[in-house]
Parts: C-alpha cells; sequence; structure tokens
C-alpha cells in the first residue's frame, strides 16, 4: 500500500464522509433558509419540462443500482439465483437506460442554464463546481461502462470496488482493494467522493427533503403561534435584499470607462 | 362542533377608485425585494379585465384549487398527493414570470452621468432578470382603466362563458375595480398542495402563511392556488405570500393595506366558524350552493352554545366579544350584502366582497332617470343582465341571486337615505322591499358609509402574555433581522434584560417602552449610535462610522 494509495481510497473518503455528515448537520441547524432546491422553473419551462424529469428520474434509477451493485454482497444476490451473468445483464441494459435518460437530462439543463440568460444569472459559483462534479462523476462513470461492460469483456465491480466500500462502512478500510481497479472506474470513484465532499453546501441538499411524508399527512395544517420554531435561534439570513439589477455591469456606451459596478449587499454563503 | 377564529375582511367595492394606494404600500412593506420584485400581496384589478397573473381566472388551464370527484370527494384539481410527488421535478401547472410580467427598473443613473451629448439623457428600462435593456409589454395591471382592453379582455376567462354580444359592448356598460390580496381561506389549497408541510393555518386567527425555513422550494403551492396569491421568491427559492400584516394584526391593528385605503372601503374582524363542517361544505355538490354551505359554517358569536363551546376551546372573552362586534359578521350575517370571491374554486374563502352597484347606477343616470329611486334601480337590477351576470361570475359562481339580493339592498339603502337626508319621512316599504327594517338599514349605513375607523377594524389584540409564559416571546418577527429587529435579550425592555419585546411596542412608542429611565438602549452596531434614541438636538459620538485610517483598504 503506497501512500497514495492510502491518501485517495481510505484518507479522502472518510474526510469526504465526514464533511458530509458534520456539513450536513450544520446546514440543516444553521441554514434552514437556504435549504432549497433553488428552482429556476419560473424563468424558464419548456426546457426544464423535459430535462428536469428524464435527469431526477434517469438519477433515481442510477442510485437505485449503485444500492444494489456496491452494498448488497454478491453472495447474496447468487443466494436468489442472479448470477454474475444475469447481473452484468440486467445492470448494463437498465444501467444504460438509466445513464441515456440522465445523460440526456443533464445536457438539457446545462445547456439551458448556460443559454437561458435568466437561468445563467441565477447561477451560483457554487452551481457551476457541483456542476463540474456532477457532470464528471457521470461522466467518468459512463465512459468505465462503456469501455469494459459494454464494449469490453466486462469488469466485475463487485469483487473491487463493492467490497473496498464496505470495508470502508466496516472501519476496516482495505485500500489494495482499489489498486488494480481500471482508471475510469478510479476516476469515477474519485470525482463521486470529491462530490459528496461538496453536498451539503451546494443545492443538493434538496435530495434529502424528499417530501415523502406528503403522502401520509392530512391535507391541511393548523400551527400555533405559541409553537413557533426557533425565534432568534437563527443569525441574519440573505435574501432581505432591496431590488437591483442582476450583477451585470451596464455600461452605456462601450468607449465611456464603465462607472463603478453597484456593489452586491447581498451575503452568498 | 369545533370553534375557531379567522380574521376576515370585506371590501366595499362600490367604493374602490382603482388608486392602487393599497398595493403600493403593501409593495413598500413586504414585497421591496429582490426575488419578489414582480409579486403583489395586494394587487387592484380593472374588471373585467385579465387579472394579475394574466387569466389566473381559468382553471382549465393552471389547474388551481379543488374539485368534487364523482365519489363526492374533494380533491386537488391537480391531482392528488402522488401524482404531485410525480410531478415535483417539473410542476406541470406552474406560472412562469411572464404570466405575472418581467420585472423591471430604469437606468436612472444615465439621467445624471451621461456625458455631454446633443440628445437628452433617457432612463431605459432594464430588466431585473436578465439585466439588459427591455420593452415593457405587459406589467401587473397592464390593463388598468381597460387601457388596451379591446385587445386583452376577450381573454377574460369570466367575459368568457358570456356570449359574445357581451364581449362586443361591455366597455360600454361597465367596469369596476376588484383589489385582490390572499383570500386566508378556511380549506386552502395551497396549505393542501405543500409537499413540505411548510404552509399552514394559524389556529387563533386563521392567518395562512409559509414557514420560510421549512419551505424547500417545490412551488405546488404557488399553482394550487386558484387565486394565484403565492409567489415563489425566484432569489431565495421560497414561496412567500400575503401575511394579513400578521405583526400589525396581533398588536389590534388593520392592516397596511387597510389602514392605507383612501377609499376606506376595508373592513377587518373575526369570523367564528366550525372547523369540523369545513370539509363537508366544501364538497357540496352544487356550485350555486357553496355560498350557502359556507355561509352554515359559520358560527352565530351570540348564540350561548357557541360562546361555551369557544371558551371550551380556550378563546378569550375579549375575542368573543371582538367576534359580536364584527362588521365581518354584521355584513355577511346580519345584512347579508358580502359575496365570496370565486366560491366555485372550494377552498373556502375569507376575503369577501360587497359588489358594486356604481354600474347598475351610472347606466341609470345616463338615462335620465332618476338614479336614487328605489323602483327605477330595482328595475335597472332586473334588466342590466350583463353587469349582474358578470358579477355573479365573480361573486357567486354564475347565479344571479345572490348578487342581484346584494344590490337591491345596496340600492334600497341609497334610496332609503336620500329620504333622510333630504328631511322627508323615512319610506319603510323600501326596507321592506328587501327584507330589512328601516334600524337595520340604518346601521347598515352607519357601517358603509359613514365607516368610522373603530367600526371598520374590529381586531382583538393577540394574546402575547400566554405566547410570552410559553416561549419567552412577544412579537413572532422579533427574529435578528426580521422585521421586528431587535429581538428578545438584544435591547434592555422596560421590563429589564431578561424580557423580551415590550408588549405594545410599536414604532411610534417604541423609545419610551425600550428608553428604561435614564438608561441608553444599546445599538446593535458596536460603536454606533441607534438612530432610533437620538432625539435630534446633537451629533452624538458613533452618528457616523468611524473615520478609516489612511492605510486601510477603501
Amino acid at each position: 500500500m503506497t501512500p497514495l494509495d492510502f491518501l485517495l481510497w481510505v484518507a479522502f473518503p472518510y474526510i469526504a464522509a465526514a464533511t458530509f455528515v458534520v456539513g450536513h448537520i450544520l446546514r440543516y441547524r444553521f441554514d434552514q433558509f437556504g435549504w432549497t432546491s433553488r428552482s429556476s422553473q419560473t424563468y424558464e419551462n419548456r426546457l426544464l419540462r423535459w430535462g428536469s424529469p428524464m435527469f431526477h428520474y434517469g438519477m433515481l434509477m442510477v442510485i437505485g443500482g449503485h444500492v444494489v451493485g456496491l452494498f448488497i454482497p454478491k453472495p447474496w444476490l447468487e443466494f436468489f439465483g442472479v448470477t454474475e451473468h444475469i447481473y452484468h445483464l440486467g445492470a448494463t441494459w437498465m444501467g444504460s437506460v438509466a445513464a441515456v435518460l440522465t445523460i440526456a437530462g443533464l445536457i438539457i439543463l446545462i445547456v439551458r442554464r448556460r443559454l437561458v440568460t435568466r437561468v445563467h444569472l441565477a447561477t451560483t459559483v457554487m452551481d457551476k463546481v457541483m456542476y463540474i462534479f456532477l457532470g464528471g462523476t457521470i461522466l467518468f462513470g459512463t465512459i468505465a461502462t462503456v469501455l469494459h461492460q459494454v464494449l469490453g469483456a466486462g469488469y466485475d465491480y463487485r469483487g473491487s470496488i463493492s467490497p473496498w466500500i464496505r470495508s470502508l462502512w466496516g472501519l476496516q478500510p482495505d485500500p489494495s482493494l482499489m489498486s488494480d481497479v481500471p482508471f475510469f472506474f478510479q476516476l469515477h470513484v474519485l470525482t463521486a467522493t470529491a462530490l459528496f465532499l461538496l453536498w451539503p453546501f451546494t443545492r443538493l441538499v434538496h435530495v434529502f427533503s424528499a417530501p415523502i411524508g406528503y403522502i401520509w399527512r392530512p391535507y391541511v395544517i393548523y400551527r400555533s403561534r405559541d409553537t413557533h420554531k426557533g425565534s432568534g435561534a437563527r443569525p441574519v439570513k440573505r435574501g432581505w435584499e432591496k431590488a437591483e439589477l442582476p450583477n451585470v455591469r451596464v455600461s452605456p456606451r462601450a468607449d465611456e470607462p464603465s462607472r463603478p459596478s453597484r456593489s452586491r449587499t447581498n451575503i452568498r454563503r | 362542533m369545533r370553534v375557531m377564529a379567522q380574521m376576515s375582511m370585506i371590501m366595499n367595492l362600490d367604493k374602490c377608485i382603482g388608486c392602487h394606494t393599497c398595493s403600493v404600500t403593501c409593495k413598500q412593506v413586504w414585497t421591496n425585494r429582490t426575488g419578489v420584485e414582480y409579486a403583489w400581496f395586494n394587487n387592484v384589478e380593472t374588471k373585467p379585465g385579465v387579472g394579475y397573473p394574466r387569466q389566473y381566472e381559468d382553471q382549465e388551464k393552471w389547474k388551481g384549487g379543488w374539485v368534487r370527484t364523482k365519489r363526492g370527494r374533494l380533491k386537488l384539481r391537480a391531482g392528488g398527493r402522488l401524482s404531485k410527488l410525480l410531478h415535483i421535478f417539473d410542476n406541470p401547472d406552474l406560472p412562469v414570470i411572464d404570466d405575472y410580467y418581467e420585472p423591471w427598473t430604469y437606468d436612472y443613473d444615465m439621467l445624471t452621468t451621461a456625458p455631454a451629448g446633443t440628445q437628452s439623457p433617457v432612463a431605459r428600462p432594464k430588466s431585473l432578470l436578465t439585466g439588459k435593456n427591455m420593452d415593457i409589454k405587459w406589467s401587473g395591471n397592464w390593463d388598468d382603466n381597460l387601457g388596451g382592453s379591446q385587445e386583452t379582455a376577450a381573454d377574460d376567462p369570466i367575459l368568457a362563458t358570456m356570449s359574445e354580444h357581451v364581449k362586443m359592448e361591455f366597455e360600454n356598460t361597465f367596469m369596476f375595480y376588484l383589489p385582490r390580496i390572499c383570500e386566508h381561506c378556511l380549506n386552502p389549497a395551497c396549505v393542501a398542495a405543500c409537499p413540505s408541510g411548510a404552509m399552514y393555518k394559524r389556529e387563533e386567527d386563521g392567518i395562512v402563511l409559509v414557514d420560510e425555513d421549512g419551505c424547500r422550494g417545490w412551488r405546488m403551492c404557488v399553482s394550487a392556488c386558484p387565486y394565484k396569491k403565492v409567489y415563489f421568491n425566484h432569489k431565495t427559492g421560497k414561496a412567500e405570500k400575503c401575511t394579513l400584516c400578521y405583526p400589525l394584526i396581533e398588536q389590534g391593528k388593520p392592516t397596511i393595506c387597510s389602514e392605507t385605503c383612501v377609499g376606506r372601503l376595508r373592513y377587518l374582524g373575526l369570523m367564528l366558524y366550525d372547523a369540523d363542517a369545513v370539509l363537508a361544505a366544501a364538497s357540496i355538490e352544487n356550485d350555486h350552493d357553496l355560498l350557502d354551505a359556507q355561509r352554515g359554517v359559520f358560527l352565530d358569536p351570540f348564540d350561548p352554545e357557541v360562546i361555551a363551546a369557544a371558551k371550551a376551546e380556550g378563546m378569550e372573552d375579549d375575542w368573543i366579544l371582538a367576534a359580536q362586534n364584527s362588521p365581518i359578521y354584521k355584513l355577511i350575517a346580519e345584512y347579508k350584502i358580502a359575496l365570496p370571491l370565486h366560491p366555485e374554486y372550494r377552498t373556502m374563502p375569507m376575503v369577501w366582497y360587497i359588489p358594486p352597484l356604481s354600474p347598475v347606477v351610472d347606466v341609470v343616470s345616463t338615462t335620465q332617470a332618476d338614479s336614487e329611486d328605489a323602483r327605477t334601480l330595482f328595475a335597472a337590477i332586473d334588466r342590466l343582465r350583463i353587469p349582474v351576470q358578470y358579477l355573479a361570475g365573480l361573486f357567486s359562481a354564475g347565479d344571479v341571486r345572490p348578487v342581484e339580493a346584494s344590490l337591491k339592498k345596496l340600492a334600497a339603502m341609497r334610496s332609503y337615505m336620500r329620504d333622510i337626508n333630504l328631511g322627508r319621512p323615512a319610506d319603510e316599504r323600501i326596507a321592506r322591499a328587501v327584507g330589512m327594517t328601516g334600524e337595520t338599514m340604518q346601521a347598515m349605513y352607519r357601517l358603509l358609509a359613514i365607516a368610522k375607523y373603530e367600526d371598520r377594524y374590529v381586531i382583538p389584540k393577540a394574546h402575547v402574555e400566554t405566547a410570552r409564559e410559553l416561549d419567552e416571546l412577544a412579537c413572532s418577527l422579533d427574529t435578528d433581522g426580521g422585521p421586528g429587529m431587535g429581538g428578545p435579550g438584544q435591547n434592555a425592555g422596560p421590563f429589564g434584560h431578561e424580557s423580551g419585546m415590550p408588549l405594545a411596542g410599536t414604532v411610534s412608542n417604541y423609545n419610551e417602552m425600550t428608553g428604561k429611565a435614564g438608561e441608553k438602549t444599546k445599538p446593535t452596531t458596536p460603536g454606533r449610535v441607534n438612530l432610533l434614541n437620538w432625539t435630534g438636538g446633537n451629533v452624538p459620538p458613533g452618528m457616523f462610522p468611524p473615520k478609516k485610517s489612511p492605510g486601510a483598504p477603501a
């Protein structure tokens, strides 16, 4: 085990996991007001209505596939008659459908985000960083699958990556399992780990607000003003600033030296 | 029977002159921020007209409110719970910002900083979404006073249900203004549609609010509200709506829109209702029966049984008294002249309207007939199908009878009071013709025409003393940075440091309430003076920010 192996396959995942957990707890505690999907549907509806469901439903399938592949040990599935061959076929075919949906959706959403000015201007730096790692993770995962599973002979990641991840969960990390994993699988794992590290600081937190409870709760909710929670518990939040132009420089003439740009009073976190 | 109190509003449309003061003051107080530039918690529409957002009344298009299923159950028009969750990634019924209007500002700086040139500098409109120059083609009240209505009025969803003939002629016939705020419904579709459960109806006064901390920006409330009175703050990604100015209501004061209404046409007061009866009433089969069904949900605050039940629910005596003196109860239940806006949405709205008699009076006046004569007016109400039908489309799901009854009472009052004003003996037959007595007619006249401040607004204070016992909390806006500012513990209150905001603290008496004898309150910024305590006499140290040292960055 080289120091690099230790760094990439033990230290980095644990740092990411710790940041993920602590970051979410802190953000939930101190930034409820910022906890939102920050939808841009009011800016642009037509493209979003195609891209967003494609991406999200594709992503749900992808996540489901990863849970089965990574967290259910091979012998367990074999006990139920799912042989390596059946698993491989299923994972590759269903995975491909999910990947096509996800990637097509993501492309529509990213193109929309770049080309529709209103949406573009509402994109934060953190959004862009997040898009790089999210896109990278999906891209490398797809490349790895196409190279090894579709075109190649098929790589049995359930013999290396899956046990490695479970070894992390069992607090008995075994980085040697990852040493001989194909390059694009390694890259996929690393970008995904980085994405988990960034997660609590992005709009991705909305994943943990999936409103499943809506199915069971009564339609009309009554609350007493006395049970108002958290009065004074949180500090000043963003979003209560005066109306102003978006942060683009509006210079009346190209040859005129631009006026000092208006200072933005909103606090970005 | 579960007795609940609802803070409600009634607007007397005959007195609305469409000045938009309510909209402007509301905007200054609540929505003068980035993200809600396009949002008007209070707006005034010219009717007939397409409204704001455009054609919001067309529920075939927007799928707002409730529908009754074949089995007699209520369902959100946009679909049930599962369907809502399946569409969570793309709300199919969400209005985009252009359905309201693209917010803009003007490049005012150009007027003073433009370089010398041959042309006068102009302040061009700039989009607040993109910062680019834009052509203003629509706004919140583009068809104000029927401006451009020959182009747009055919899109009015209510006119669309009427005959072609009306569409051609309406301009010569009538026009009136419809100020709108959130309806604070008894059966709110927005609350029912919120997947996060962040929207709620307050138990004490029925005000419908959004918990900004709990909102996750799923936008279902925006599309579920048939009145389109929940707005998406595109900056914060959260829903915002009319709060019925609850910080003022809690202090026993009217909302900003009511307080500043120059026509003095708004009424505020409590309505007691049976919360257990709401669902059955909203599920009644025939749309035309919804008005009476909602009236049936209200409780008589003088009924000893109701009073006993209200006390059993913990309602304080002053609230029951306020419910008895409520102008809302008088106008809805006693005089029966107020009507709800679009009862057919089945949300049981609680901002009601007194329909305008003026379209009828205007037509009568132009014919040289006596527009204050009861019989002439009664005949005109019967004959002027178009305005009456239109009003019925707004206020009674298309049933003209309640609108006619209401208009005839207004006409009778007009005629009855003329005799008295001219020193002639009162004609009791006029009152009897609309099922009233001269006495109630005069009482109604005092409430509608004299409209004293204390008669229009009967608002009991919230019982903050109980809240303080529970939570050390006075004003629920006392969060840091909230409009209440300060917050408990920040400034020394009149009762010492440990207490919260003063109970009756307002802007006008803030100094006396917080200024303990001889003790200056601490400013929130160290080294600065709290301007609230500045008497204007001298320049105290800390009035201005400390001068920067020469080496410091600018």
